[in-house]
């Protein structure tokens, strides 16, 4: 599993809904690329075209609060958003996210001292992002079973491992 | 008038792990264990796993895991509510699939159109949950459903593939918070006006990833229509499930499922991580302003407010009750030129019933919609969305930019007696002067 990562930051502030991320009337399909698309639509129509794959995201507080809609994640992970920080996460955004494969780091304060543009680095395995400025902030690492998913690339190849490594019968 | 008047309880010291809350005695009994503490991460049976059209999105996972078979075709409920009836040909076949898949799986349960209702609305109804169950949900109300005394947690489309697969789901046991209740509310202000008062004041994420327990005697007073809604919107608390000790109230609205009735409580020497104390006596409507569900007002301060839209329908306020709350103001009047008001019950069980007492006619002549059920609005998603700079008050749970259709719209959440006292006047109105 990838666990450096280098990219440009987007910061968004606190209480970004699912609604926010994907609205609910592009919901009647299964094409990630439709979700991806519309990503961030309310709040600026130009945003998924000016991503770039390897960008993250640092947000504030109760990031992904909402409906379960797993759009959200697959949405920002197909754009090729590298990783989310936030000062906290909603729990079933968290879960979506990890169950994915798609890093989703809590690192309360990190949200101030960054700006969008800023480039930083994240060190997973480390528990450390480095800022534009050379300063380090250490966050606290994911929970074994958390980072246990991460490594197999999300929960169905975890999944799968497991089915087949069970004794049939 | 309401007083908040709690604040972080003193936490009893872990020292001798004896009493137990509801959530941790749940999360207990589904993992095979004596006892389960906060922090620690369990492997649940899974008791009911009820799914809407996310299924379609949990297929592509599903279909991965490579299980072919579902864990357990008989602890499955499947309906259609987020568009029904479809409105475009790809939803249409999206349910065509789901349709399919519930027929070779051999789920039972399977409610389509014509039998269909808000997913936490039918499982309710229908008596398919139960005290001490594990109940998972494709859809983040599914906290709604612990108003029966479940641990009822929402998922999103992998971990909802993962249960189908192996009935079983990873859970971190929650603290519990405790949220007391007391007092006699004020004429025409029901649950929604306290849950608003509980959000606005504690915040939209004062309980994220705990377990929010309601007690006091307001909310054992509460018949069950009352206590789903505060459930429901430990949603937007954050919550992971909310919860209320299940009593003979609840016994008597699950007696007609035909399930055994087994009562939970939590112990009186359980740890909670916190308790806030509510007094409401006297309160008044509460509305939640543009957008977020914690900007609260008393509706005081925001009557006058013109609308365009008026809304009462979701999970959170369309059960019989509240279209007879609408009916009761309704009749005789009018509602205002230029309003669309529009009445979409959570089921069809409830618009049913609405067609018996009358109800539909009321509302037919006071010039207000009656539709199908569906989730549609509440999400923006068909059937009622917004456009522009529209206004709406909406008996819903949710007012972030862009929920019901627009993302320049403005929503305002409030009771079903606010929703329709407003409705007859074309601005937001306090219902006890209507
Ligand atoms: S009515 Fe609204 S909140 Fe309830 S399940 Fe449907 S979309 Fe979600």
């Amino acid at each position: 599993m990838q666990t450096r990562f280098e990219g440009r930051v987007w910061t968004f502030g606190d209480d970004i809904s699912t609604d926010h991320i994907i609205a609910g009337k592009y919901l009647g399909t299964t094409d990630p690329k439709v979700f991806a698309e519309h990503a961030f639509e309310a709040v600026d129509p130009t945003w998924a075209k000016n991503v770039r794959p390897g960008d993250m995201i640092v947000a504030g507080a109760n990031f992904g609060c909402g409906s379960s809609r797993e759009q959200a994640p697959v949405a920002l992970k197909t754009l090729g958003i590298s990783a989310i920080l936030a000062n906290s996460f909603a729990r079933i955004f968290f879960r979506n996210a990890i169950n994915l494969g798609f890093p989703v780091i809590e690192c309360a304060g990190l949200r101030d001292l960054v700006k969008s543009g800023d480039v930083i680095e994240l060190d997973l395995s480390d528990g450390e992002v480095r800022l534009a400025s050379g300063g380090i902030l250490r966050f606290t690492p994911l929970p074994p079973n958390v980072l246990e998913i991460l490594e197999a690339g999300g929960l169905v190849p975890k999944l799968r491992k497991e089915l087949q490594t069970r004794p049939t019968g | 008038m309401a007083m908040f008047i709690g604040g972080p309880a003193p936490v009893h010291p872990p020292i001798s792990m004896t009493g137990q809350t509801m959530s941790e005695k749940i999360l207990a009994r589904a993992s095979h264990v004596e006892s389960v503490r906060p922090g620690q991460i369990v492997d649940g049976d899974v008791d009911l796993l009820y799914m809407h059209e996310m299924l379609a999105l949990a297929l592509l996972p599903f279909n991965e895991i490579g299980t072919m078979k579902v864990w357990d075709p008989e602890k499955i409920v499947v309906t259609l509510d987020h568009w029904v009836p479809p409105p475009t040909p790809e939803i249409a076949k999206m349910h065509q699939t789901i349709r399919d898949f519930c027929r070779k799986q051999g789920i039972r349960r399977f409610h389509d159109v014509g039998d269909h209702g808000i997913v936490h609305q039918l499982i309710a109804e229908r008596g398919y949950a139960h005290p001490w169950d594990l109940v998972i949900g494709s859809d983040s109300h599914t906290n709604m459903v612990g108003a029966v005394g479940a641990s009822a947690a929402g998922i999103g489309a992998t971990d909802t593939a993962a249960v189908m697969a192996k009935g079983q789901l990873w859970l971190r046991v929650p603290e519990t918070m405790r949220v007391d209740i007391h007092g006699t509310l004020g004429e025409r202000t029901g649950a929604k006006d306290v849950i608003l008062k509980v959000i606005g004041t504690t915040g939209d994420d004062a309980a994220r990833y705990a377990a929010v327990e309601f007690t006091g005697p307001t909310v054992k007073a509460f018949p069950m229509n009352e206590r789903f809604v505060l459930c429901n919107m430990t949603t937007e608390m954050g919550a992971k499930v909310g919860m209320i000790e299940a009593d003979p109230v609840t016994k008597e609205y699950l007696a007609h499922a035909g399930h055994r009735f087994e009562p939970i409580r939590s112990d009186e020497d359980a740890t909670f991580v916190k308790t806030f104390a509510f007094d409401v006596d006297g309160m008044g409507p509460q509305v939640a302003c543009p957008s977020n569900p914690a900007n609260l007002k008393p509706v005081e301060d925001v009557e006058g407010t013109k609308i365009d839209v008026a809304f009462l329908g979701s999970c959170t306020n369309a059960r019989i009750e509240d279209l007879r709350i609408a009916a009761e103001l309704l009749r005789g009047e009018k509602v205002a030129p230029g309003v669309r008001f529009q009445i979409t019950p959570a089921s069809q069980i409830i618009y049913r019933q609405a067609l018996k007492e009358g109800l539909v006619e009321v509302f037919m002549d006071a010039g207000a919609t009656f539709t199908s059920s569906t989730c549609g609005p509440c999400f923006g998603g068909h059937m009622g969305t917004l456009a522009g700079d529209e206004v709406c008050i909406s008996s819903t749970n949710r007012n972030y930019p862009g929920r019901m259709g627009s993302p320049t719209a403005q929503v305002y959440l409030a009771s079903p007696w606010t929703v329709t006292a407003s409705a007859i006047h074309g601005e937001i109105t306090d219902p006890r002067k209507a």
